[in-house]
Order: structure tokens, then C-alpha cells, then sequence
């Protein structure tokens, strides 16, 4: 058995080859891998005798699964109604500067960071929200949001 | 079977209750989580540890003086972390005010007047919940639970009367009945479509089985709404028993709760709610000894707007791309698997249990005739007091927002009555509220007569310095992003719609814009397959009816007349409320303003980039934005 599909193998089991399972399937792997690589998308295919692009179908239209690979710690803004009225569009700037990123270019070319805009985290009474990796921050503002990164950037320097 | 009857666990829980002195209940809804509460939590028990005061956390035979236990999202999130001992209400709270309130409150029974809710306005301090305008002027009966109960002990929910409806629905009423009396109460449907829920269930019954699902559909994708996050958080339980009690209705021996994936707490609380009343017997096989089966799986959404649409969820659940199917067949004839289905929002099947404990005769006399029942609000944006609030349908605009939520603030963040400019209500499906409306009762009917909708209960305030075609453009902006590409009005009329409405707020849009942009508004209305293309005009359209005249300032004059727009803002410094501190001319990041010290400063429109830095850095106020 190929080492690399074991992970996948395993949930593939415990969801009983149902194809009907493939969104909580994808949902597991991509907590193993980070993301949906191509050749394990073909290997679960292969395993749920469906077609390579039924699971490519389901991984590219929710907006959850990445077919690229993600940055180390994930900057999530919120850009839901609260949050705009409250000025998230500032800190989604502040934040694309700071990292040089654009609409197109979400990940950092250090592979530290990626920054997901999304829609409405529903912590709207403490807007607007950011949240890296599993903290959410509130009522930030660009300043704060920028001094967040500074912050992991220090830690991983001393880290490494 | 279960080992032990309802009953006996509710006796055995108020028993075991009887020696607790004193309880202390720390918010562990999403907002108060993320201000810090679980650290307040961490706090109280290492306190009371280091003074030797008995605590625990849970009810268990032996436990006795101090309860500390969370709760579920108390709505009042603009003040969170929050913390109550017995009925004294702290807010603000953090971890180093813990030692002062176990030495004062808990061990004395005195207040810490500094961590009670003072009114913004009045000024007044307010000891207990029920003093606070912000709960006394609601009436929460869906909500009641959450925020007192501990969402994480079942036990506390029986204890509180809860599956005592399931039970009676189980062993001593017909589907028929259950069925009837759903009819009787008028609810409807609190998703925004606003259909009769026992009308629904009762299609769903004469259906011919044996297999049929019922669904709670928890993908709360509004952007600005979060009822059903809090109520699955606050009191999970409630929801099992509006979906066993549908279940027995209609049926069905499976059920499928589509949580979005947004939500881990809910989906964590969903989970150990069910868990526990599999381990009573509550859920299962042979339930009630009723010989009825009925499980739950839970389900994490991958993050699609559209699949709050029923058919697209449905579509989802079975493991396909979550694209919506033309109606009829409904998923009361064909749904789940091709299964008699039916499918509910969190909110109604939250009320189930409370309709059957009062009788659908008086939760009829709650709001208007046509849409009985109390509403839940996510009221939020530009408001003192944000946060979830429920209200008897029917109450007006005016009320909400004045009375319950504090009132409009202004930018710095004062409250200012007059500083109101228009509300958008259910979401991007919905339309603005304007000062006109502010009387309107919110129910369906009225709503829909003003051209919105309630929708799932999204309530955002906007103060007058929000541009309203910035705020359609916003929406579009969403809509667009989360058309699912199936149907061609929906997929390229929002995509260009967005188009149109950029090239307005961006200086490029003529009259001709305005017309394009109406014609097509209206033609993606009435052709698109599903509501997410249906409605996701109405902002456009209901913005174009109440605000024409800023579209027309954009178009003709190209001006934004909130400031908003940065392509057409200019800046100017006004003369006679500048003191020439040079605050400003350091925050500029361009060098564009000049200036001595002490004499009023310019701003050079050649050089500005239209940042907004100096007029947020002024302190006097003395930067203009606009005409």
C-alpha cells in the first residue's frame, strides 16, 4: 500500500466507501494534507468508483476546500455585513500591504501566510472581526491588524 | 429503553441542585469566547480554589456552595465577556476582576458596581438582567434557555421541562394531531420564506414511507446574522426536540442537522447534546417506548452560500455540488434520497417544543394574526447595544432599535436618534428600511408590502455616514461570489450588475447606467431558478426606490455624499476648525498636506490619494470628505 494514501485510506474506510460521504470524506483529508492534492482527488475517486471529476466538481465549488496548498497560519477577515459598515475594508488593505498580497495572490511567497476574505463569521456584535488561525480578534482596527502579524512574524523568527 | 424516565432524571437533577449556595454562569457564546471568557472561567476556579471555597462543575450528587457553569450566547455581545452571580449581571468582565467579585459578591453577596451595565445614554447602573432596557423591553421565549441553562448538561434541560413535549408527542398524541396543532399556531417558517411549518409537515405526512428525513437547515450564510448559531450554542437540546417532534409528525426515523462549517462551536454543542440524549435513550431505537426510532447525524457545510436554499442543502448532503433544483417536485414529495423530507430552519424547530408547551392557542395570541410567535434579531452595524434580541413579531423598526438595542451611533460611536439612515433587513435577499419605515411593524406581511422581507432576521443599522450604493454594490459583490452557476439569469446578471454598480461608485456611471442597471435588476427577479437569484436584486432595486437621489449624486454630480466612495472623495481641511496641530500632515503617508503650526492647513487634491488617514487622525473634525 502506497505510504502517502494511508491517511486517506483510513477515512475512506471509517465512511464506508459512501459516495454519498464525499464532502465529510474531503472534509477529513483536507485536515490531514491541508489541502486536496491532485493525486489523492484520483485516489478517492478510484475508492468511491466515482468519476475524477465528481470530486473535482465538489472540491472547487465549496468555497472550505483549497486545491493549492495554504500558508502556515491562516488570517481570516470577515467581510460580512457588520463588518463592512464597520470599516473591514481597511483592514483587509492594511493586511494586503503588509503582505504584499493582492485579490489574486492570497498566500505569502514564505509560505507563512494566507489571508481568506469571508463572509460573516457571525461574531457580527464584535465587528470588525479577524481571526488567525484559531483566534478571533474583535473591533480591530488596520493598525492592530498589521501589529497581529508583526507579532507571528517575531515569534517565528525566534522560532527558528 | 431508557434506564431512567425524564422525569426521574429532572427530580434527580433538582435534588442534587438543592445545595448549591451560589451559581455562577460565564457566557460561552462565540462573542464572549473570543473577548476572553474562557479565561474569566479558568479564573473563578483557580480563585476559589486558592480561598478553599467548594465549587464544581457539574450537578452531581455531593455538589454543593458554587455552581460555576457556562452558557449559551446571552445576546448582549456588545458588552461580553459576561458574568452573572446568582441574578447580579457583570459585564466587561475579565480575569483579574475575578478575586474581586468571589471576595465581594460571592462570599458577601455585595455588588462590584464597577463591572454593572451603566446605560450609555441615562447613565444608570443596572444590577440584574431584568433592569436592562436591552432584555426588559424583549420578550424571549425562544431564547428564554439560552444564556441561563448550561447548553453542555442535558440534564439541566430536562430539568427545565425540556422532552417533556417529545415524550407526550411520542406516546400520547397521532401524527395527525401534532400535525394539527402545528396548523393551529400559525407558526411559519423562520428562514425567510415564511411558510406554514404545520402545512409543511402535513404534506409531508400523507407521503407514503416507510423512509423519510427531516432536516434542520443550520447554514446560516446571512451575512449579519447569527440567531441560529446562538441558539444552537445556547440551548442545543431545544432543537432535538423540534426535530424528534417533526420526526414523529411526518414519519421519519433519520435526521440531518447541516451546520455550516463557520460554526465549530455549534457543531461541538450540536454534537454533545445529541450524544448525551443517545445515552439517556432520549434518542434512538424504541424511543419513549413507542416502538418509534430516530437518530441525528450532523453535518459540516463546506462553505456555500446557496446551500441554504433547501434543494441545493439537500443536493449537498447527498454528496454532490450544492446547485438548487427547479420546484416542484418539493422536498415534501421528493427530497433527501429521493425521500418525503422535511426541512426546517433551527429557529422554527426551536419553537416547536415551547408552541406544544403553551398550546397553539396562546402562542397565537403572541403578535400579529398572520405571523404569530416572536422573532429573533441579529441586530447589528451602527447601534449601541448589538447583539441578539427577540421580539413578539409585529414590533416596529423604531422600537428595536431604539428601545431594545440603545439607539443609532454615530461614527465616534455616540448614540444619536437622528443619526439613523436606513436598516437592511434579511440580508443580501432583502431591502432597506428607511426613516420612513421606521414605524412599520416587523412581520411578514407588512414587510413584504414595503418591498422587504424579514428574512432569517439579519437587522443591519446604518448611520448616515454609509453610502447606500456602496451597500448594494457590497451585496452584489456577494451574491455574485456565491451564484452557484447553474442558471444563467443568476450567474452573468450578477456579474453584471456588479459591473455597472462599480462603474458607478468608481465615476464612470451615466443615466444610462442607472436604466441598465434597473432593466436588468428586474429581469434576473423574475427568471432566476432559485431565491438566491430571485432576491439578490432586492438590494439594488430597494436602494434605487429610497436613495435614488445618491445614485443620481454619483452618476450626475460624481460625488458620494457619505464620503464613501474613495474614487470620487475629495478632502479639504476646513479653515475654521483647524488649530494647526500638524497631526494630520504626519499622518498623511503622500506629503499632500501643507501648513505652519498653529494656522489652518491645506491639502493639496493633486497629491492625495484619498486614503482618509488625516480625517481619521483629526481630533477637531476639521476634514471634509465629498462635496
Amino acid at each position: 500500500m502506497n505510504e502517502r494514501f494511508a491517511p486517506t485510506d483510513k477515512i475512506l474506510e471509517e465512511n464506508g466507501y459512501d459516495s454519498s460521504k464525499l464532502i465529510p470524506i474531503l472534509q477529513q483529508v483536507q485536515d490531514v494534507y491541508h489541502f486536496l492534492p491532485e493525486d489523492i482527488m484520483r485516489h478517492i475517486a478510484d475508492k468511491l468508483n466515482i468519476s475524477p471529476a465528481k470530486v473535482f466538481g465538489v472540491a472547487t465549488f465549496f468555497a472550505h476546500f483549497a486545491i493549492t496548498p495554504k500558508g502556515k497560519h491562516i488570517i481570516k477577515v470577515c467581510n460580512g455585513t457588520a463588518c463592512h459598515v464597520k470599516g473591514s475594508a481597511g483592514i483587509i488593505t492594511a493586511v494586503k500591504e503588509k503582505l504584499k498580497l493582492t485579490d489574486t495572490k492570497v498566500t505569502t511567497d514564505d509560505g507563512l501566510f494566507t489571508l481568506e476574505c469571508v463572509s460573516c463569521l457571525g461574531a457580527c456584535g464584535l465587528a470588525p472581526v479577524m481571526v488567525i488561525d484559531e483566534t478571533v480578534h474583535g473591533q480591530v482596527t488596520p493598525d492592530q491588524a498589521k501589529k497581529f502579524i508583526d507579532e507571528i512574524i517575531a515569534a517565528e523568527k525566534q522560532n527558528a | 429503553m431508557p434506564n431512567k424516565s425524564i422525569e426521574q432524571i429532572a427530580n434527580d437533577y433538582k435534588e442534587a441542585y438543592k445545595n448549591v449556595t451560589g451559581r455562577v454562569t460565564i457566557c460561552g457564546g462565540t462573542g464572549c469566547m473570543a473577548g476572553g471568557s474562557m479565561k474569566v472561567y479558568d479564573a473563578f476556579q483557580a480563585e476559589l480554589e486558592k480561598r478553599k471555597i467548594g465549587y464544581c462543575l457539574n450537578i452531581t450528587k455531593g455538589c454543593h456552595e458554587n455552581y460555576i457553569s457556562i452558557s449559551g450566547c446571552r445576546g448582549f455581545c456588545a458588552a461580553g465577556p459576561l458574568v452573572s452571580v446568582n441574578d447580579i449581571f457583570y459585564t466587561h468582565v475579565k480575569p483579574e476582576d475575578v478575586p474581586e467579585i468571589v471576595e465581594k459578591t460571592i462570599l458577601k453577596g455585595e455588588v462590584v458596581d464597577r463591572l454593572l451595565y451603566v446605560d450609555p445614554s441615562s447613565k444608570a447602573h443596572y444590577k440584574t438582567t431584568a433592569e436592562i432596557p436591552f432584555y426588559s423591553k424583549q420578550e424571549r421565549i425562544l431564547l428564554h434557555d439560552c444564556g441561563r441553562i448550561n447548553p453542555e448538561d442535558i440534564n439541566e434541560y430536562i430539568a427545565h421541562g425540556g422532552y417533556a413535549q417529545a415524550k407526550r408527542a411520542y406516546t400520547e398524541m397521532t401524527d395527525e394531531q401534532i400535525c394539527k396543532e402545528m396548523i393551529e399556531s400559525g407558526l411559519r417558517g423562520r428562514g425567510g420564506g415564511g411558510f406554514p411549518t404545520g402545512k409543511k409537515w402535513d404534506f409531508t405526512r400523507v407521503e407514503p414511507g416507510p423512509k423519510k428525513y427531516v432536516i434542520c437547515n443550520a447554514d446560516e450564510g446571512d451575512p449579519g446574522a447569527f440567531m441560529d448559531r446562538s441558539v444552537m450554542e445556547g440551548n442545543p437540546n431545544a432543537v432535538i426536540e423540534g426535530m424528534m417532534i417533526a420526526a414523529r409528525a411526518i414519519g421519519a426515523d433519520e435526521g440531518y442537522v447541516y451546520v455550516r462549517m463557520e460554526y465549530p462551536l455549534a457543531v461541538k454543542r450540536m454534537r454533545t447534546a445529541i450524544k448525551q440524549a443517545e445515552e439517556l435513550g432520549i434518542l434512538g431505537e424504541n424511543i419513549f417506548g413507542s416502538g418509534k426510532n430516530f437518530k441525528i447525524n450532523v453535518m459540516e457545510g463546506a462553505g456555500a452560500f446557496v446551500c441554504g436554499e433547501e434543494t441545493a442543502l439537500i443536493a449537498s448532503v447527498e454528496g454532490k455540488r450544492g446547485m438548487p433544483k427547479v420546484k416542484p417536485p418539493f422536498p415534501s414529495q421528493s427530497g433527501l434520497f429521493g425521500k418525503p423530507t422535511v426541512i426546517n430552519n433551527v429557529e422554527t424547530l426551536a419553537t416547536v417544543a415551547k408552541i406544544f408547551e403553551m398550546g397553539a392557542k396562546e402562542f397565537r395570541k403572541i403578535g400579529p394574526e398572520n405571523s404569530p410567535g416572536t422573532k429573533t434579531f441579529a441586530v447589528t452595524g451602527h447601534v449601541a447595544n448589538t447583539g441578539l434580541v427577540e421580539v413578539p413579531m409585529g414590533t416596529t423598526l423604531r422600537q428595536v432599535i431604539d428601545e431594545v438595542a440603545g439607539g443609532t451611533t454615530t461614527s465616534d460611536g455616540k448614540v444619536d436618534k437622528n443619526a439613523f439612515k436606513a436598516a437592511q433587513i434579511g440580508g443580501p435577499s432583502g431591502g432597506c428600511l428607511t426613516k420612513d419605515h421606521l414605524d412599520v411593524p416587523l412581520d411578514f406581511d407588512s414587510l413584504k408590502g414595503v418591498g422587504a422581507m424579514i428574512g432569517s432576521g439579519g437587522l443591519v443599522v446604518m448611520n448616515e455616514n454609509t453610502c447606500m450604493v456602496n451597500v448594494a454594490r457590497f451585496f452584489l459583490e456577494f451574491t455574485k461570489r456565491e451564484s452557484c452557476g447553474k442558471c444563467v439569469p443568476c450567474r452573468e446578471g450578477t456579474d453584471q450588475m456588479l459591473t455597472l454598480l462599480t462603474d458607478i461608485v468608481e465615476g464612470r456611471g451615466t443615466m444610462k447606467t442607472l436604466e441598465t442597471l434597473e432593466e436588468l435588476a428586474k429581469a434576473v427577479q423574475k427568471s432566476s431558478l432559485c431565491a438566491l437569484g430571485k432576491t439578490a436584486p432586492n438590494p439594488v432595486l430597494s436602494t434605487l426606490k429610497h436613495f435614488r437621489e445618491e445614485y443620481l449624486a454619483h452618476v450626475v454630480e460624481k460625488r458620494c455624499p457619505a464620503g464613501v466612495c474613495k474614487a470620487l472623495a475629495s478632502y479639504a481641511i476646513a479653515a475654521d476648525k483647524c488649530k494647526g496641530c500638524g497631526m494630520c500632515k504626519r499622518a498623511c503617508p503622500v506629503g499632500a498636506i501643507d501648513g505652519a503650526v498653529g494656522k489652518p492647513h491645506k491639502i493639496d487634491p493633486k497629491k492625495c490619494i484619498k486614503c482618509g488617514s488625516c480625517k481619521r487622525t483629526c481630533k477637531f473634525g476639521a476634514v471634509t470628505v465629498g462635496a
